[in-house]
């Protein structure tokens, strides 16, 4: 992607080229490249997973699993539903599309890709505090994603679900693939840990003079708080999942009420990572959001300090609201209360961040090319799984809605639709810079609007099977559900042609794209790395940018 | 940007449909809103969520419109010079603390309501439910303690009229008007017992004992399904409760003392031929069930739910 960057290195030390330049690499823009690529990788093979799922739900009784898994397997297809080995599959399918699209889409764009190549410019340094490590939490990706892929082949795959509760993931599915799936995490967790470590000592350390922390562009403050819950939030899940692998293996009884275990540890445990997390990946979209809404209203954003801080103070509630994952476990009541009160609260700053965008609309100046579209349509739609969100947060209305769809509608709204969306403008916003070449605009926008239409036509009926009673993670359904059911998958391929036109449009650009100068968007574009050529030199900034 | 409206249309649609009286304890095509309220909890549920929903919509709508507004009003060919405005104290105070008088609203409700579900002081009669991989053991201890199982009908052995995935072999026989507490509990992993039209969702932990009441309003079958994953049949344990008058009831506890084994003792013919026997929706020779069934046996798991139930 950014093949100008070698040519442009400056020739005080040695910088490796051909293969070392990328296994090798220490260079925040290269490792940055990296991490997108993966995040493709990723994508797309999470992507295809929720196909197969939307197929596989898109009518009553067995669709398509029992002959993929007859393929797989070499058994026939009857031979697999009389053993339920499709339906195993099935949940194989959900537990791998979740956790690849959290770990190895949404959190390698964001912070890994675009948070590696826009930190340093944005604050006015070379490059990151520990370029060496941050080769590592690259490279740590690699070998968790192998042990993911790898899982689901082995002993009929880790159907457990992302949240793998115990006792189901202990003694309730024996075999390696379990493990494999939590050894995985680990090391994304360490990987992420590595990087949280090196962005937080960056952006506390290596500002350009001037650069004060509250002049920092919102997208850098976004990376810093959500550090900062990595730091704390990933260490814990680390623990828990420890804890799992040595309930699994070595007899420990940490999670099994037989040997003074409790099950709702894990839940504890987990969600205390798990509600952190689900921050981890909106928090980074909101900085992407801030970033474009202001360059194309040509205005400054509004309520600047409202918002950095409406995110530090997203960081901190989301600490203290886990157990509203756990309102049917039950709770004690007053416990259940204050989790309630807890979680109203959020919607707090996140109104504020969604009116100071419109505020910074206000009065502006707007152009529409595809990364404004994509932050208004992330707007919209993380509008639309805001307002769910204050629905499921009333523990009383919860118990009818937990583990339904509509909990699958709310949260991929919120933080899959809302990050992916915030990815997408991301991408679009920074390829010039990135590459060096600008993306085709009609294709662009083109691909929003398939985006669109197609993810809303797939959520939004959501809602409806959830509150008809539908539960979550069913691989085939009554029939009463077949309606809305359809039209959801139907709305999943046109979003899944989305992300064809996408891969489409990354290929174009990267062969055939026009060359950009140092700022393609104008006025609006005020942040320091559209003062650095496109692609930007190997170490940014030859001499250090004064911040007035 | 006609689309954008879109999903407003549906919105409005959404509460018609929650509106628009349905009759059976059971999903309908192409249902929008929530099953008829068969229970005060979910008639409470019913009504704070119809509550929830304008003030959702309407938030929606006003955020849809604002956008809409902006999009319009300040695009660079009606608006070519940006204005530098970047604060606005009075705004920026008005936005935080109209959301906060908003969730105050709600909030007031919302803990009535919570509190109004927790329990019921005085039940009139207990039934237990006990998850297990991958069917339902129910148990009566205030009518002879007898106890069955509920597997559901495998869609070869579905009969006209039947719903698929939803019936079971035995039904829950409950009677109507009464204050009934449900304890569950489970014997190898989490379930989660659920009936939509009862508000009621509990998970079923290996280990403890949840508490959940219902009181039936009418006379009818409702339907639910297990709402924890659980495994690979995770899909088909579903919950069927048959309410009947309380007369309809007594005269089924008398047959049901008859048809089923004690849950404390005796020779239970109908669990050791269910246990015993393949079911069509159960691998034929399961060797995952042996495992669990080892750690923590379904006699066990009965007898730890009966003690904890204060038998």
């Amino acid at each position: 992607m950014s093949t100008g960057v070698a040519a442009q290195a400056h020739g005080e030390h040695a910088h490796p080229t051909g293969w070392r330049r990328w296994v090798f690499s220490t260079n925040h823009k290269d490792i940055g490249t990296m991490y997108i690529a993966f995040a493709v990788f990723g994508g797309v093979l999470g992507g295809v997973m929720s196909i197969l799922v939307r197929m596989e739900l898109g009518a009553p009784g067995e669709q398509i699993l029992d002959v993929i898994v007859g393929l797989l397997s070499g058994e026939s297809a009857v031979d697999v539903v009389a053993s339920g080995a499709h339906y195993q599959f099935f949940n194989v399918l959900i537990t791998a599309h979740g956790l690849i699209m959290v770990f190895f889409l949404v959190m390698p764009a964001l912070m890994g890709g675009f948070g590696n190549w826009m930190v340093p410019l944005m604050i006015g340094s070379p490059d990151m505090a520990f370029p060496r490590m941050n080769n590592v939490s690259f490279w740590l990706l690699i070998p968790s994603a192998i042990l993911l892929v790898a899982s689901a082949f082995t002993g009929g795959g880790a159907g457990v679900g992302w949240t793998v509760y115990a006792p189901l993931s202990t003694y309730g599915q024996p075999g390696p693939a379990v493990d494999m799936a939590i050894l995985s995490l680990h090391l994304a967790g360490a990987s992420s840990i590595l990087g949280a470590i090196n962005f937080i000592t960056t952006i506390f350390n290596m500002r350009a003079p001037g650069m004060t922390l509250h002049k920092m562009p919102l997208f850098v403050w976004s990376v810093l708080v959500t550090a900062f819950l990595l730091l704390l939030a990933l260490p814990v899940l680390a623990g828990a999942i420890t804890m799992l692998l040595t309930d699994r293996n070595f007899g420990t009884t940490f999670f099994d009420p037989a040997g003074g275990g409790d099950p709702l540890l894990y839940q504890h445990l987990f969600w205390f990572f798990g509600h952190p997390e689900v921050y981890i990946l909106i928090l980074p979209s909101f900085g992407i959001i801030s970033q474009v809404v202001s360059t194309f209203s040509k205005k400054p954003v509004f309520g600047y300090l409202g918002m950095a801080y409406a995110m530090v103070a997203i960081g901190v509630i989301g600490f203290i609201v886990w157990a509203h994952h756990m309102y049917t476990v039950g709770l004690d009541v007053d416990t259940r209360a204050y989790f309630i009160a807890a979680t109203l609260v959020i919607a707090v700053p996140t109104s504020i961040k969604i009116f100071s965008w419109i505020a910074t609309m206000w009065g502006g100046s707007i152009t529409f090319p595809a990364p404004m579209l994509f932050a208004l349509g992330m707007i919209f739609l993380f509008t639309i799984g805001g307002v769910t969100g204050v629905v499921l947060a009333n523990a009383g209305v919860n118990i009818a809605l937990h583990d339904t769809y509509y909990v699958v509608g709310h949260f991929h709204y919120t933080m899959s639709m809302g990050s992916l969306f915030a990815i997408f403008a991301g991408f679009y916003y920074w390829i010039g810079k990135m590459s060096g070449r600008q993306y085709p605009e009609m294709l662009g926008k083109i691909q929003f609007w398939i985006m669109f239409i197609g993810v809303n036509l797939t959520f939004f009926p959501m809602h409806f099977m959830g509150l008809a009673g539908m539960p979550r993670r069913i691989p085939d359904y009554p029939d009463a559900f077949a309606g809305w059911n359809m039209v959801s998958s139907v709305g999943s391929y046109i979003a899944g042609a989305g992300g064809v036109l996408f891969l489409y449009i990354v290929y174009r650009t990267l062969t055939a794209g026009e060359r950009v100068a140092e700022n393609p968007w104008g006025e609006g574009a005020t942040t320091l790395e559209w003062t650095v050529s496109s692609p930007p030199p190997f170490h940014s900034f030859e001499e250090l940018p004064e911040i007035k | 940007m006609i689309f954008r409206t879109v999903p407003a249309v549906v919105a409005v649609l959404f509460i018609l449909g929650a509106g628009g009286a349905v009759s059976a304890g059971a999903p309908e095509p192409w249902q929008l809103g929530f099953q008829p309220p068969a229970s005060p909890v979910m008639t409470g549920i019913d009504d704070f969520h119809n509550f929830l929903l304008w003030i959702i919509i309407l938030t929606a709508l006003f955020v849809t419109g604002l956008m809409l507004f902006v999009i319009i009003r300040f695009r660079a060919k009606r608006n070519p010079v940006p204005k530098r405005t970047t604060h606005n104290t009075a705004i920026e105070v008005i936005w935080t603390l109209v959301p906060i008088m908003i969730l105050a609203v709600i909030a007031v409700p919302s803990f009535r309501l919570l509190y109004f579900m927790d329990r019921i002081e005085v039940p009139e009669m207990t039934l237990k439910a006990i998850g297990h991989q991958w069917y339902w053991t129910y148990e009566y201890p205030d009518h002879g303690n007898f106890t069955f199982d509920s597997t559901m009908i495998p869609d070869e052995d579905i009969k006209p009229g039947q719903m698929r995935l939803l019936e079971v072999d035995n039904r829950v026989v409950l009677p109507v008007d009464t204050n009934i507490r449900i304890l569950m509990t489970s014997t190898d992993v989490i379930h989660a017992w659920a009936v939509p039209a009862f508000g009621i969702k509990t998970d079923t932990i290996p280990g403890r004992l949840n508490e959940s009441w219902v009181r039936i309003d009418r006379e009818g079958v409702y339907y639910g399904q297990c709402s924890e994953l659980c495994g690979i049949y995770h899909g088909f344990m579903p919950i069927a409760v048959e309410a009947v008058s309380k007369e309809a009831f007594g005269k089924w506890v008398e047959t049901a003392k008859k048809k089923f084994a004690r849950a404390d003792g005796g020779a239970p013919a109908a669990r050791v031929a269910r246990a015993g026997g393949p079911s069509p929706r159960r691998p034929a020779t399961p060797a995952k069930r042996g495992e669990s069934g080892s750690r923590l046996g379904e006699a066990s798991g009965g007898a730890r739910a009966g003690r904890a139930g204060g038998r």
